[in-house]
Formats: structure tokens, C-alpha cells, sequence
């Protein structure tokens, strides 16, 4: 069987991305290749993601000059034709700052930068994304961010709602979402959101670090898993 | 003959200022019991080399609502200066 090559973008200030490399090697069959944000050559692959960090040292808001990188316009038309668009951190700050994904991230409303485990759930578990989760299922998986109150006007919530939008949630250890189990302050518990089209997604909580046994956690294989199923199914 | 605009960007009211709640605390913790509220934004100076004022305007705002602000949780003001 052939590689499937996965795309993962280096923005000047992103340090996550070799992580993200790191993991999806260890899937077989998958093939990351590094995109140079000056870049205009998605070089075939099959699927993008926006790795964490700190794109441009986060100035002025985060992810807000990420998102005028030149690959960004390829980025944006790929996601446009359907392919899945995976946006982890830094990486979903720079998708809602490029309007593939509503709403905005402040700063965590307990002022402090958060590098942490946290627990949250797949509560939608249809997405090409998270088809091999149980919606019922805790996963560990850690976050590291100072901004990462997820926040949206009560409309656009509301319709993120309807449409079985959000895909992530921070909960307890047994699942339930209670406002202690919120880390950041975001909105109805949201840790991830997924398009209308349901092939662009963001979260905040990082599954590259909850990818191998050595790690502590294993729970962030799962949506990787899931992606790469989907890729191989189509 | 160029501009230069002050733009100010804030917070929306419905966005919780943590940075603006520190500072109103440190103020209160300092003995200003008058103090009300902080709340804190960015100050921002761009020069645009345009000769009419409508351009340099619309050039501005174009700026403030594409990058310098983000019409989610943040709202902008500018001030535009004649630079002789």
C-alpha cells in the first residue's frame, strides 16, 4: 500500500510541529511532510495540520499574522475542495482567525498560561475526526495555552449547538461537564469545534502529547487514527 | 504628504479584560479605592503615505477590520493626523 502524505505546517514560531511529526510516524502508512509557511506547494497531501506553538511570537492576537502566511491561501482553498484540516492549538487559534472556523480564543479567564492534563470527551463522535471514539469515553489529553477561553456571539454558539458542532468538551474525570472541569473559561466547556462541512477542526487540547505509552497517555491516538482511516477510506 | 493613524483597539465589553481585572486590583491593593475599572487594550501607530484623507481613511479602516482587530471580541477606534 502506498504512503498517505499529511501535511504539517512550520509557521516561524511554531514548536509543535516536530511533535506532530514525531506522532504521526508512528502510524504506519502515513507520511508527515513539513509545509513552509512561505510556501505555495502543498506537495500532494492528503490532509493539513496547523501545529501548536506560538506563530509569530503571538503578537497583536494569536494566530492573527499566522493566518496571512502565504500558504495560508492554499491552506484555505484545500480545506474549501473538502480535505480535512486539522488545526491543534496554535493551530486552531490561526483557523478561527481565518474564518474556516467561528468564534475567537482570549485569554484564559484565570490569567495564567495552563500546561496541564485535562479530561475531556468526544461528544460528537461522527466526525471523520473522532469515528473511533466513544462519545462516552474520558480521554487524558494535555493543553498548553494562555489563550484559550473559547468564545463566539450567543448566535453563532447556539448554531455550533444545533449542528453537532462541537466536538470536544472539557469535562471531569467521570465525563461530566461541570464549570471546575473548564480549565480556561470557554464557552458551554468547548475544547473543539468542527465546520459546518465537518472536514475542518479545531481543539485546543494537544493530541500529538497523548500519543505514546511514554507520554502518560495514549487517548490522542485515537482522533489521528481516525483521520488516517478516513484518508485510507477515500 | 503621509498620515499617521492612532488607532485604539479595546476589548468588548463582554469579553472578560483578565489583564484590565489584575490592574484594577493592584490599583485598589495600592489604596485608590476610587478606582472603578481597568481594562486594558493596544495602542497601535500606523503611517500611510497618501496624499487625500478619504484614502488614508479607508486604507485604515480596511487595516484595523482585515488585521488589527478582531471583530469577535475586539472593537477599534483611529485617529487620523496630517504629518507635514
Amino acid at each position: 500500500m502506498s504512503e498517505i502524505s499529511v501535511g504539517v505546517v512550520v509557521f516561524p514560531g511554531s514548536n509543535c510541529d516536530h511533535d506532530t511529526e514525531h506522532a504521526l510516524t508512528s502510524f504506519s502508512g502515513i507520511k508527515p511532510v513539513m509545509l513552509w509557511h512561505n510556501d505555495h506547494d502543498l506537495q500532494g497531501v492528503k490532509a493539513i495540520i496547523l501545529p501548536g506553538g506560538f506563530s509569530y511570537g503571538d503578537y497583536l492576537r494569536a494566530g492573527s499574522i499566522a493566518r496571512f502566511s502565504p500558504v495560508m491561501k492554499e491552506v484555505i482553498e484545500f480545506a474549501g475542495k473538502g480535505f480535512p484540516v486539522l488545526g491543534i492549538c496554535n493551530g486552531f487559534q490561526v483557523l478561527l482567525e481565518s474564518g474556516l472556523l467561528d468564534g475567537a480564543l482570549s485569554r484564559n479567564r484565570d490569567k495564567k498560561f495552563l500546561c496541564c492534563q485535562t479530561t475531556v470527551r468526544a461528544v460528537n463522535s461522527s466526525t471523520m475526526f473522532t469515528s473511533l471514539y466513544n462519545a462516552d469515553e474520558v480521554l487524558r489529553i494535555p493543553i498548553a495555552h494562555g489563550e484559550g477561553n473559547y468564545f463566539a456571539p450567543p448566535e453563532v454558539v447556539e448554531r455550533l449547538e444545533e449542528h453537532d458542532q462541537v466536538v470536544f468538551r472539557y469535562t471531569d474525570a467521570q465525563g461530566l461537564v461541570t464549570d471546575e472541569a473548564n480549565p480556561n473559561g470557554s464557552l458551554n466547556n468547548i475544547a473543539g469545534i468542527i465546520n459546518r462541512q465537518g472536514n475542518v477542526l479545531g481543539l485546543m487540547p494537544h493530541p500529538e502529547r497523548a500519543s505514546e505509552k511514554r507520554l502518560g497517555s495514549l487517548d490522542g491516538r485515537g482522533l489521528f487514527e481516525s483521520l488516517f482511516r478516513h484518508l485510507a477510506s477515500v | 504628504m503621509p498620515y499617521i493613524a492612532k488607532i485604539k483597539v479595546t476589548l468588548r465589553q463582554s469579553i472578560l479584560d483578565v489583564q484590565g481585572k489584575a490592574v484594577d486590583h493592584a490599583l485598589k491593593n495600592l489604596g485608590y479605592s476610587t478606582v472603578e475599572s481597568a481594562r486594558i487594550g493596544k495602542y497601535i501607530e500606523v503611517t500611510v503615505n497618501e496624499e487625500e484623507l478619504v484614502q488614508a481613511e479607508q486604507i485604515c479602516n480596511e487595516i484595523c477590520q482585515k488585521l488589527l482587530s478582531n471583530p469577535v471580541m475586539e472593537n477599534y477606534s483611529l485617529e487620523l493626523e496630517h504629518v507635514e
